[in-house]
């Protein structure tokens, strides 16, 4: 997990610099969406389609998408695309997978459509080892109803279903999915990531890349669990968006690799590490301050 | 392949396969089960080699099957009433996004005769179902079933029951005749990425390329493509219509214990035939009025409360009165193998209401 947060900086970079914001990703048709301002989709979406085309698997990709905001990317992203019920498209994914199994096969869906509708699904098809990638656009809300609560939605979160905050005593606890897929035998790789700014972002990226490489090497089910903004979902103005759900969400869905290379490490072990490396930092800071 | 003495379940999965059916997820529920077992078996072995996922529910089965048919494949899933019931929203979208699934629906009896043809789905939707009468029609039947959903892009459902999936008879599957397929242009199998000519198997009506989408116009093509459907694919069996004075509407496996009595109260000399609808969607209407036009009395036999006796009456406009001589018939499982399935009983009821024949019921 080191080599998300250390750069190489004693060599150049292999890919030169370059704008992000300044061009359309090449696996785009179009830019037409009717996603709100300071939504995080797009981010995520971006993020992925370069890296299938890093990858240099865009000419056998399959994505399937379900039903969210997102479900507006269907038309627009080039690759092959089969359009999926709220909730089934792990299942869609399996059978296209079967029939192809040479192909890069995603899932692009909502905290709403795989951690509230589809949970049995996704959690079948890690444990059956298949062979796919499930990415989860994560933004704690039923963003494309107009903000409501989902199985994902924080502790004291207010939606329009809680609206005095999620409380757990009435309305439940929130489901931790990237733990719960990860420790299934069936998963090779788990990992959460956030686009609240741009070191997340490209850690977004590399997630991606390393859950589509262990699609490509046959190792088994992938999970990529992206903390996306929804201000409009939230209710929050939107450039406050990424601080928003840094605090809020980023508090309980801790972003972090939860299983690679065998290797399982529970949420609660990550925000353990990261309050030691806290602590750790300030004991330096107090000791130069003295 | 040499004539052998089959199970109806495994006879429908080696006809399936024999078709090219190379994908298939179910759950197991009788008397759909062994269905699944002979497609669990004959699948990894087949010839190219095919995959049976023991799905981990009705919903999940006919997702991948779902799946497996937007890639071009030749896909099938399964079922009784109640797990059906739980693919409905599947069965709809699958319908609109235009993939030729097949639906092997052994059912507990006939009670499921308005779930077939009306389904239980959300929007306008229609889905071929083909009855057959036994294993050696079921045997034509799935292969046609195969053909049709590619033909027209359209589901198609297999209605068989208990009696089909489960009694044995000697079968050989050989290929029937059907007329060349298009290719399947709109599958999809990644190759496109990239192109600006990606694919895109939408049951909302989305295309690539182009945002937002057209809701109206969308369904108002599927409407027609029905409509099509509706005026083509009509199949029924009809017998000694022509002078008949009681003509007996059935279908599927209790068809055959009619068509049985029929004939021997023919061979009496009474003026009785018969119809039977292969395809109760689209339902033969036109057939059925046609053989009732001289009749005094039509009589719907079916094992449940009267469900196809609606199309029966729709079909019949007033023509003839139209009166139910079946009725609910099980076993204490309830998987619709009643008392009713006897040649002795139905004789009776057909006698009874043979025209001037009423005095003596």
């Amino acid at each position: 997990m080191s080599s998300d947060v250390f750069l190489r900086t004693d060599t150049p970079p292999t890919v030169p610099a370059q704008k992000v914001g300044a061009f359309k990703p090449g696996l785009l048709l179009h830019e037409s969406h009717h996603l709100c301002p300071g939504c995080g989709e797009p981010l995520a979406v971006r993020m992925m389609l370069e890296a299938i085309q890093e990858l240099g698997a865009a000419q056998r990709t399959i994505g399937v998408v379900g039903i969210g905001c997102y479900t507006t990317f269907s038309g627009s992203l080039d690759v092959d695309v089969i359009q999926a019920l709220h909730g089934r498209a792990p299942s869609v994914a399996t059978g296209a997978k079967r029939m192809r199994p040479e192909c890069l096969v995603f899932t692009l869906q909502g905290d709403g459509d795989m951690v509230n509708e589809g949970l049995q699904e996704v959690i079948h098809t890690a444990a059956r080892g298949e062979n796919v990638t499930c990415v989860l656009l994560n933004n704690g809300v039923f963003g494309e109803t107009g903000g409501h609560m989902t199985a994902t939605t924080a502790i004291g979160q207010r939606t329009k279903t809680s609206l005095d905050g999620r409380d757990s005593a009435y309305h439940g606890h929130p489901i931790l999915i990237g733990d719960l897929l990860a420790q299934l035998d069936g998963t090779a790789y788990a990992a959460r990531g956030s686009v609240h700014n741009a070191a997340g972002v490209a850690q977004v990226k590399r997630m991606l890349r390393r859950a589509f490489e262990t699609q490509l090497h046959g190792e088994g089910f992938s999970l990529v669990e992206v903390l996306t903004m929804c201000p409009t979902g939230w209710f929050v103005p939107t450039a406050q968006g990424p601080g928003y759900m840094n605090e809020v969400l980023g508090a309980v869905h801790f972003t972090g690799e939860l299983k690679a290379d065998g290797t399982l490490v529970t949420t609660r072990e990550l925000i353990a590490a990261a309050e030691r490396r806290a602590a750790a930092q300030q004991q330096r800071a107090d000791a130069e301050g003295t | 392949m040499s004539r052998r003495l089959m199970e109806g379940s495994e006879a429908m999965a080696e006809s399936a396969i024999a078709a090219g059916c190379r994908f298939f997820a179910g759950y197991p529920m009788t008397p759909f089960t062994e269905l699944l077992e002979h497609f669990a078996k004959k699948l990894p072995g087949s010839d190219p080699p095919g995959v049976c996922v023991n799905a981990e529910s009705e919903l999940e089965a006919v997702g991948m099957a779902w799946g497996a048919l937007a890639t071009g494949a030749r896909a099938a899933t399964g079922s009784t009433g109640q797990g059906l019931a739980l693919m409905q929203e599947s069965f709809s979208e699958i319908t609109r996004a235009e993939l030729p699934l097949v639906i092997f629906n052994m059912a507990r009896g006939q009670g499921d005769y308005f779930q077939a043809t009306r389904g239980g789905g959300h929007g306008d939707y229609r889905h071929i179902v083909l009855a057959p009468i036994d294993i050696g029609e079921a045997v034509e039947l799935t292969q046609l079933a195969f053909h049709l959903a590619d033909r027209w892009r359209n589901p198609v459902m297999v209605y068989g029951d208990y009696l089909l999936a489960h009694t044995s008879e000697a079968v050989e599957v050989t290929p029937i005749a059907v007329d060349p397929l298009p290719p399947k242009a709109w599958a999809v199998d990644g190759s496109r990425g990239g192109s600006g000519h990606s694919r895109n198997v939408n049951p909302l009506g989305m295309e690539k390329g182009r945002a937002g989408i057209d809701p109206e116009a969308f369904w108002n093509r599927l409407a027609e493509k029905h409509a099509q459907i509706a005026a083509t694919e009509m199949r029924v069996e009809a017998e000694a219509c022509e002078d008949a004075e009681l003509v007996v509407v059935a279908y599927g496996t209790p068809a055959k214990f009619v068509r049985y009595v029929i004939r021997e109260l023919r061979r009496q000399g009474a003026r009785v035939g018969y119809v039977r609808p292969i395809t109760l969607w689209p339902f033969p209407g036109d057939a059925l009025a046609r053989a009732v036009r001289h009749a005094r009395r039509v009589a719907v036999f079916e094992q449940n409360a009267g469900q196809m006796i609606d199309d029966v009456r729709l079909a019949v406009l007033g023509a003839a009165p139209v009166e139910a001589i079946g009725g609910i018939s099980t076993d204490k499982s309830g998987f619709g193998v009643g008392a009713l399935l006897d040649t002795e009983r139905i004789r009776e009821r057909i006698t009874r209401v043979l025209p001037g024949q009423e005095v003596h019921a």
